[in-house]
């Protein structure tokens, strides 16, 4: 894992699919049957699978306008409840990059930066304005600037925020830590012996 | 050298920090990983593919609980699925040289029940876990932190993760709780308080007289529910409650070496004086026994209280309300007292250790299961297991008419076969009230503590706990 294999994300933008509603959980994003599996690799099918059943064709990700989406436009809280890591990865799977929301719960926010997927938040107004713009004209592209913390729409821009660890791991390209973690050497194992559970009283 | 006095996060994350990284998070060093068989497996793929060795194995720790099949745990496990994962389990601890404390151990049990049992979990440490309900570890003033597979791995090839320091909001609870008052319906009317979303990019710490005044299996069940309320981990300060709960364990240090340990975990705690990013105080001689009437755990209401209206809602939960009242189908308005219910779940990770068990048994000895109510109790651990059944108290379980399980984590999240069939209301001791969170996509769940659902399963419906007992 040389630094020559780091992939920075510094934007992505695409068309973008509305899902309306706060607080939806990880149980919803895939429910728990379907992580009966030692692979993420089949996550993508089952994405939301309960609510769009109940929901008999009417849910966003059923609906043609925002088919092909690579980001998703959520309300507050999203990716609640379970730190299973088989949420993101079925939205990742099933083709979305980034998630533009009013919140993220802490974990779920975690575990996309660790997967290359960008979480943006926008303030409650220009979050509105987004998806009634996203509803009104589901072809137009968004665009999400890492960097800048910005969401481009065809009615402007706006100011969003990634918090700045995150930001610096997608930008740097050390949103896999594995390999920044590992250059951390002998000194792990420093930290480990001044520990007295660890090393002994 | 006078010190400015810290909390018990801000010294705990001091003491485990390796190194700052680029981009201002900070590498942090894992005291003790837990695994389990649902988050595992990709990470040790990913191990695997890397090349790499678990850095830590002997501080790596291993059980099987969400798919494991309460009636029968013999092998192979019924479910082909279950058995797979199982197995890869039990292939990836051999490989690694991670101990697996499997069914033939005698410790098998939900993760979070038997870390603490084992004396895993100490104050001042760091632990982590592949599983949200982590935060119940920090009932010993530990810094514990549910997380996603990606970071197994990271932690798994270096015992660190990296991670942004937390705010920390101490939230203290006053007074004294009344009869048939218990942690669950503090963390309930906690979550009611502060909003499910409340606690994001913080770290709760529970301090007061009702806190001081709970036993380390309370304790627990108040910082297991702390991920309900948006809090990335939740924590209680180290006392003599929870040095004496440490003594004799398994994998507590024996003679001296405790007293040593016994020192410096008091240590960790919160100083006098410390500055906090928040403090909320509330009356816990106000708090009822507490039940969820919708699909979240800040939909709860005091026994006493009414399934709320839309015309109720502020304009800022309005929706959810909306959406809660037509997925639970109960009455806007009606009392949440008798709202009937089909099927009663005692065990998880919040409530499935010893003192749940007794409590309920309290109240199972009043009566019996009420005509056409599926009652079961699951147990957290074999070892809560063994304990129950040397009190008797799976017989006084079975004699009212539940089904007494083996155990696992069962119909909290129904990876196994308990599940809610069709459109059952469930009166459960877990944590999650979510939309299908056990079993069955149009199952509903009413979360109360286990003495609570015991009562419920006697009545058919829900009852103020208070009297029964
Ligand atoms: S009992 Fe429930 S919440 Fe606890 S670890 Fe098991 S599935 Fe998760």
């Amino acid at each position: 894992m040389s630094s020559s294999e780091l992939t920075t994300i510094e934007a992505v933008s695409g068309t973008a699919c509305v899902l309306r509603g706060d607080d939806v959980d990880t149980d919803r994003i895939i429910p728990a049957r379907f992580m009966k599996d030692i692979t993420f690799d089949a996550m993508g099918n089952h994405l939301f699978e309960d609510a769009r059943k109940a929901a008999k064709g009417n849910h966003p990700l059923d609906d043609e306008r925002f088919f092909g989406s690579e980001i998703l436009v959520v309300g507050k809280n999203f990716g609640c409840g379970s730190s299973r890591e088989h949420a993101p990865q079925s939205l990742m799977r099933f083709g979305f990059r980034a998630f533009i929301g009013q919140s993220f719960a802490d974990i779920f926010a975690g575990n996309c930066c660790s997967l290359g997927l960008v979480c943006i938040t926008l303030d409650e107004a220009d979050a509105e304005s987004l998806r009634e713009s996203i509803e009104l004209d589901p072809e137009q592209t968004i665009s999400i600037d890492v960097a800048a913390q910005t969401v481009t729409c065809r009615s402007g821009v706006m100011r969003g925020s990634i918090p700045e660890g995150t930001r610096n791991r997608l930008l740097e390209g050390h949103w896999n830590a594995t390999s920044l973690l590992m250059d951390a050497g002998k000194k792990i194992e420093e930290t480990a012996s001044s520990l007295g559970y660890v090393s002994g009283y | 050298m006078s010190k400015k006095p810290t909390h018990l996060f801000e010294k705990t994350w001091r003491a485990h920090r390796v190194c700052e990284l680029p981009g201002g998070q900070t590498q942090l060093f894992i005291g003790t990983h837990l695994v389990h068989e649902v988050t595992s497996p990709q990470a040790f793929a990913m191990l695997r593919e890397l090349d790499l060795p678990v850095r830590f194995p002997g501080r790596t720790f291993a059980t099987a609980d969400h798919i494991m099949p309460t009636d029968s745990q013999a092998r192979p496990l019924a479910d082909p699925l279950a058995e797979t994962m199982l197995s890869e389990l039990e292939r990836n601890c051999l490989e690694f040289g991670v101990t697996f404390f499997g069914a033939e151990s005698g410790h098998q049990g939900i993760v979070h029940v038997i870390g603490p049992e084992l004396g895993l979990t100490v104050p001042g440490s760091t632990i982590a876990c592949g599983d949200s309900h982590t935060s119940t570890h920090g009932a010993f003033g530990t810094i514990a932190l549910g997380i996603g597979t990606s970071q197994v791995r990271d932690v798994l090839a270096t015992q660190t993760l990296a991670m942004a320091s937390l705010k920390v909001r101490r939230i203290e609870v006053t007074g004294a709780l009344g009869p048939g008052v218990y942690a669950k319906d503090v963390i309930l009317a906690i979550i009611r308080e502060l909003g499910v979303n409340g606690g994001v990019g913080y770290a709760y710490e529970y301090a007061g007289e009702v806190i001081e005044a709970m036993d380390m299996e309370q304790r627990m069940t108040l910082c297991n529910m702390s991920i309900e309320g948006g809090a990335r981990c939740g924590y209680v300060n180290p006392d003599a409650t929870t040095i004496e709960y440490l003594r004799g364990r398994q994998f507590s240090p024996q003679g001296e070496a405790f007293e040593r340990a016994a020192a410096q975990w008091l240590a960790a705690a919160s100083d006098p004086g410390a500055e906090y990013d928040d403090v909320v105080r509330m009356d816990g001689s106000q708090i009822e026994p507490s039940v969820t009437w919708g699909i979240h755990p800040g939909h709860n209401i005091g026994i006493g209280g009414r399934v709320p209206t839309v015309a109720d809602a502020s304009d800022e939960e309005r929706a959810g309300v909306e959406e809660a009242l037509e997925y639970m189908d109960l009455d806007p308005g009606a009392p949440i007292a008798g709202t009937p219910v089909d099927v009663a779940f005692i065990g998880s990770c919040t409530n499935g250790r010893i003192s749940d068990l007794r409590e309920a048994a309290r109240v199972a000895k009043t009566g019996t299961v009420h005509e056409g109510i599926r009652a079961l109790v699951v147990p957290g651990s074999q070892d809560v297991a063994r304990q129950a059944i040397a009190e008797g108290l799976d017989e006084v379980f079975r004699q009212a008419g539940f089904d007494w399980r083996e155990p696992g984590c069962s119909m909290c999240l129904a990876m196994n076969p308990d599940k809610l069939i069709g459109r059952e209301i469930c009166a459960s001791s877990s944590n999650r009230n979510f939309k299908g969170r056990q079993g069955s996509p149009a199952g509903r769940t009413l979360l109360m503590s286990p003495a609570m659902v015991a009562a419920a399963a006697l009545a058919g419906r829900v009852v103020d706990v208070r009297e029964v007992l």
